[in-house]
């Protein structure tokens, strides 16, 4: 069933041009000269804010001397998704928020785009910069293949571990590959990373649902110990009339669209409003304008300062030119024929901060609107993936539907361990990785396998 | 407003910039175009006997993303008939004759080989002669530039030569790749001549290409020894120029580093009366003259010096003998944490290099606008030995300074303490170039 109204199509080149990288990579003369403002701070405060702690100084000044691939080891040997990292991190919030540059009246120095472009250089040359250990004779299983599993399980094979990564879609990375907005990295980005992984000698079984298509008996019979790196489910539900007609999406779906089709073939609507004010939602609202949309409503039922989305990622919204309506809240979604055509909205006042300091929005009758849009997207949050997490005995979730586990992320069911967005409610790629690690070294301890040198 | 004009060596040049010989002076068009732009000199691209240069020939060291920081040459003399240049230096001199154009010669050494060129060169109108005894490269191999300067007999042989028949005033250039240039220098004074510039270029290899193992500059694979210049050599060439001053009566034209005025500034404090530039020209055309004058022009407005006479060798009587310097002179380091950025380079610089005197930070006591905490570090006064160090590698100005501590102590030098002493084991410190 068609929308109601669809965007126009643009040109193919046009399209390329709307997601084209938004931070392209840097020219060998742009890398030394940005790495050489570097000061090489003692203990930095950029290592520092980092949650994979790289040493961002190191890495720059081997950049600066052209040993690009040590400065690549110095990043992956902390954080094995480091191109990653380097395209998607919200840098400003970290590293590069906490660059001493800020303090000398100077721009930080572009940790990110530096950091992309060291592991480039390995990346495009294929070159391998670890090696598997010495088998132990350990097996442990990673579910989803996520940042937070590709970290624990490279980590784990670079000990000496056999890992085998259970993945129920068609491509590895999980998030990393089908949820970053395009022009910020394409799936192939992510793919490639990933590939990095498996020769290291990680077996990938992709397009195999754990409790579907193996059991959790199996993989514990199999497996000397499981890591659980899920992520999150799929995104809340609104809980508003004309939610099931046509043309309503979850960010994610949305978002996942235009990283596996080509971008004419992605459905969007001339007019869309999107539902939250999170990073998600302006991922999904710059791609609906990129994509063509005409006019792209991002609707928050608090103001522009309660709004969670990092604020370089709102001036991105700014500058796509999409509409913001603060303190408004859906009240309906309408429809024709099973089709969106609407959604009513309404005015919202501000009560008393509650115990998170968040002001309480209350809808304000009488300032009932329509908005006339032809697609709606959720973009609210996801759920946690508690259906899934339930089905494995002795695994503790707590009340906020995440898995609870102790300090070597170790879950109920000693066997299984957790991290990434399935334990902290979702965070950022950097945050799931520093995750898989610590998990790693937590299934190393338990297990006491001997330590693989090279550590 | 100051007056730049200056005498040297009985010539008046309109300001003290002059353009060194080199490529910038290789052609009539160039001097011609270079004094348009506001230069008071030139001296010629060394007439000789024309030579083939190689090609590529120049080299240069970048650093942390700046160009030229250093900058290397293997060409030779001027690959132009003696007779083009002559009857270019005449024409220039027919229609600036206000600037001076110095024909900087280099012939074989023999006596008359140099009258003759010496000659054809005053014929021409050139206002004084440069003897080009400090090429470092090619010519020296053939018994000419450096092989002439590194040695003090030849040095004086020669200059006398040129002295038998020139009537304008003779300047010998100096070589830095000499033990002591002093003695080239009263060499240059015995023979005769009217002045001194210095320094030539440094003797030097600028790299290696780690791939082809090919030294720079290449010439298909191949490279040889070349003159060293640019920024990076201004403070060989102020050390060399203060000992020549303190111990030559000569006229100097300072050359070596000079880019700015400041630098040219600080060649004058030295004792220079005129300053010679080439690197900087090559790097960013003639039209660098143009700040040079108008800043040491504001700069002795600031100071009220009327004349570069009125400061020239302000700094030579500070040029001191490390035997002579206040050892009881103290200073201890004092960071503004107010200007702190939280870099600690101040910190791993006094542990790891130098005398351990700074703590890192404990806690963050201010943070930076994003919420994260600036890391300022502590001086421990009482063990700072005022090294300097932090404060030179400090990234923010003003931050980190040396403040002068009173410890009531009278001067002393170690020279002072071997004589009071009167001890014979502690001999003292002799005075040196």
């Amino acid at each position: 069933m068609p929308l109601r109204d669809t965007a126009p199509k643009l040109s193919p080149e046009q399209y390329e041009r709307n997601f084209a990288d938004i931070s392209p990579a840097m020219t060998h003369q742009q890398a030394v000269t940005e790495a050489s403002r570097c000061l090489y701070c003692f203990d930095a405060p950029c290592t520092i804010a980092c949650p994979t702690h790289i040493d961002v100084p190191a890495f720059i000044k081997k950049i600066s001397t052209g040993n690009l691939r040590g400065s690549a080891r110095e990043i992956l040997s902390a954080n094995i998704l480091g191109h990653s990292c380097g395209r998607v991190c919200p840098t400003e919030v970290l590293c590069e928020g906490a660059c001493v540059m800020h303090e000398k009246g100077e721009s930080p120095i572009e940790i990110g785009r530096l950091q992309r472009y060291a592991v480039d250089y390995v990346l495009e040359k294929n070159i391998q910069l670890f090696q598997a250990g010495a088998p132990n004779g350990k097996g442990v299983a990673c579910i989803g293949s996520g940042p937070a599993s590709l970290a624990c399980a490279s980590e784990l094979t670079k000990w000496g571990y056999d890992v085998v990564v259970y993945d129920r879609n068609e491509q590895p990375g999980g998030l990393n590959t089908y949820g970053i907005a395009a022009y910020k990295s394409r799936a192939t980005d992510s793919v490639r990373e990933a590939d990095l992984v498996e020769q290291l000698g990680v077996k990938f079984c992709q397009e195999i649902e754990v409790g579907r298509d193996v059991t959790f008996a199996d993989l514990e019979a199999q497996f000397d110990a499981v890591f659980i790196g899920v992520g999150l489910g799929e995104t809340w539900a609104l809980n508003l009339p004309g939610e099931n007609l046509h043309g309503v999406y979850g960010a994610i779906e949305f978002i996942e669209k235009t990283k596996t089709l080509p971008f004419q073939e992605v459905e969007v609507g001339r007019r869309v409003a999107c539902i939250g004010a999170g990073n998600t939602a302006i991922d999904v609202v710059t791609a609906a304008r990129r994509l063509g949309a005409e006019a792209v409503y991002l609707i928050y039922r608090r103001g522009e300062p309660e709004m969670p989305a990092f604020a370089y990622e709102y001036e991105l919204a700014k500058r796509d030119g999409v509409s913001f309506l603060w303190q408004t809240q859906p009240v309906r979604v309408l429809g024709e024929k099973g089709v969106v055509t609407g959604l009513e909205c309404v005015r919202t006042e501000l009560g008393t901060p509650d115990a998170r300091g968040r002001r309480h929005p209350a809808p304000v009758t009488g300032t009932e609107f329509k908005l006339d849009v032809d697609m709606v997207v959720r973009a609210v949050g996801q759920k946690p993936a508690t259906e899934f997490l339930k089905q494995i005995k002795g695994v503790e979730i707590d009340s906020d539907g995440t898995v609870k586990i102790n300090d070597r992320h170790q879950t109920g069911h000693l066997k299984f361990f957790a991290g990434g967005d399935c334990v902290n409610g979702g965070k950022e790629v950097v945050d799931a990785v520093a995750d898989g690690m610590a998990a790693a070294q937590g299934i190393d301890v338990w297990l006491g396998a001997p330590r693989a040198v090279g550590r | 407003m100051a007056d730049l004009s200056v005498k040297f060596a009985g010539i008046t040049s309109p300001n003290p910039f002059w353009l060194a010989s080199g490529p910038p002076t290789n052609t009539g068009g160039q001097v011609m175009r270079a004094f348009d732009a506001g230069w008071g000199g030139a001296v010629w691209k060394t007439i000789g006997e024309p030579i083939t240069n190689t090609s590529s020939r120049y080299g240069a060291i970048d650093f942390n993303g700046v160009k030229v920081m250093g900058f290397n040459n293997i060409e030779l003399i001027s690959d132009r008939p003696s007779e083009t240049n002559l009857r270019e230096i005449y024409e220039v001199k027919k229609r600036y004759p206000k600037n001076l154009v110095i024909a900087s010669l280099m012939v074989e050494s023999k006596r008359e080989s140099w009258h003759q060129m010496v000659r054809r060169a005053e014929d021409a109108g050139s206002d004084a002669l440069e003897l080009n005894f400090g090429c470092p490269h090619g010519m020296s191999e053939r018994g000419m530039g450096a092989a002439v300067g590194q040695v003090p007999d030849y040095t004086e042989m020669i200059t006398g030569w040129v002295k038998e028949v020139a009537r304008i005033p003779v300047i010998v250039k100096l070589t830095p790749n000499v033990t002591s240039v002093t003695h080239i220098a009263k060499a240059a004074e015995r023979g005769g001549a009217d002045a001194v510039s210095l320094i030539n270029t440094i003797n030097s290899l600028m790299g290696v290409d780690l791939d082809s193992f090919s030294p720079r500059p290449s010439v298909g694979g191949k490279s040889s020894h070349g003159g060293y210049c640019g920024p990076a050599v201004k403070p060989i060439a102020l050390h060399l120029l203060s000992s020549v001053a303190r111990n030559c009566r000569l006229a100097i034209s300072g050359i070596g580093g000079i880019g700015y005025w400041n630098d040219a500034a600080e060649h004058i404090s030295l004792g220079a009366s005129t300053v010679q530039v080439c690197t900087a020209a090559m790097h960013f055309g003639f039209r660098i003259v143009e700040d040079m004058i108008e800043g040491l022009s504001q700069y002795m407005d600031d100071h009220g010096f009327r004349s570069i006479e009125d400061f020239r060798g302000r700094a030579l009587p500070n040029v001191m003998d490390w035997g002579d310097l206040d050892l009881n002179y103290k200073i201890v380091a004092k960071i503004d944490s107010g200007l702190c950025i939280g870099c600690q380079l101040c910190y791993v610089a006094c542990e790891d290099g130098a005398h351990q005197c700074i703590e890192p930070y404990r806690s963050a006591a201010k943070k930076n606008d994003n919420g994260f905490g600036v890391h300022v570090p502590r001086i421990i006064e009482e063990e700072c030995i005022g090294c300097n160090l932090c404060a030179l590698v400090c990234p923010v100005e003003n931050c980190i300074t040396m403040k002068q501590i009173d410890a009531g102590e009278v001067p002393l030098s170690w020279n002072d303490r071997v004589r009071q002493s009167n001890s014979t084991l502690s001999l003292p410190f002799p005075s040196g170039d």
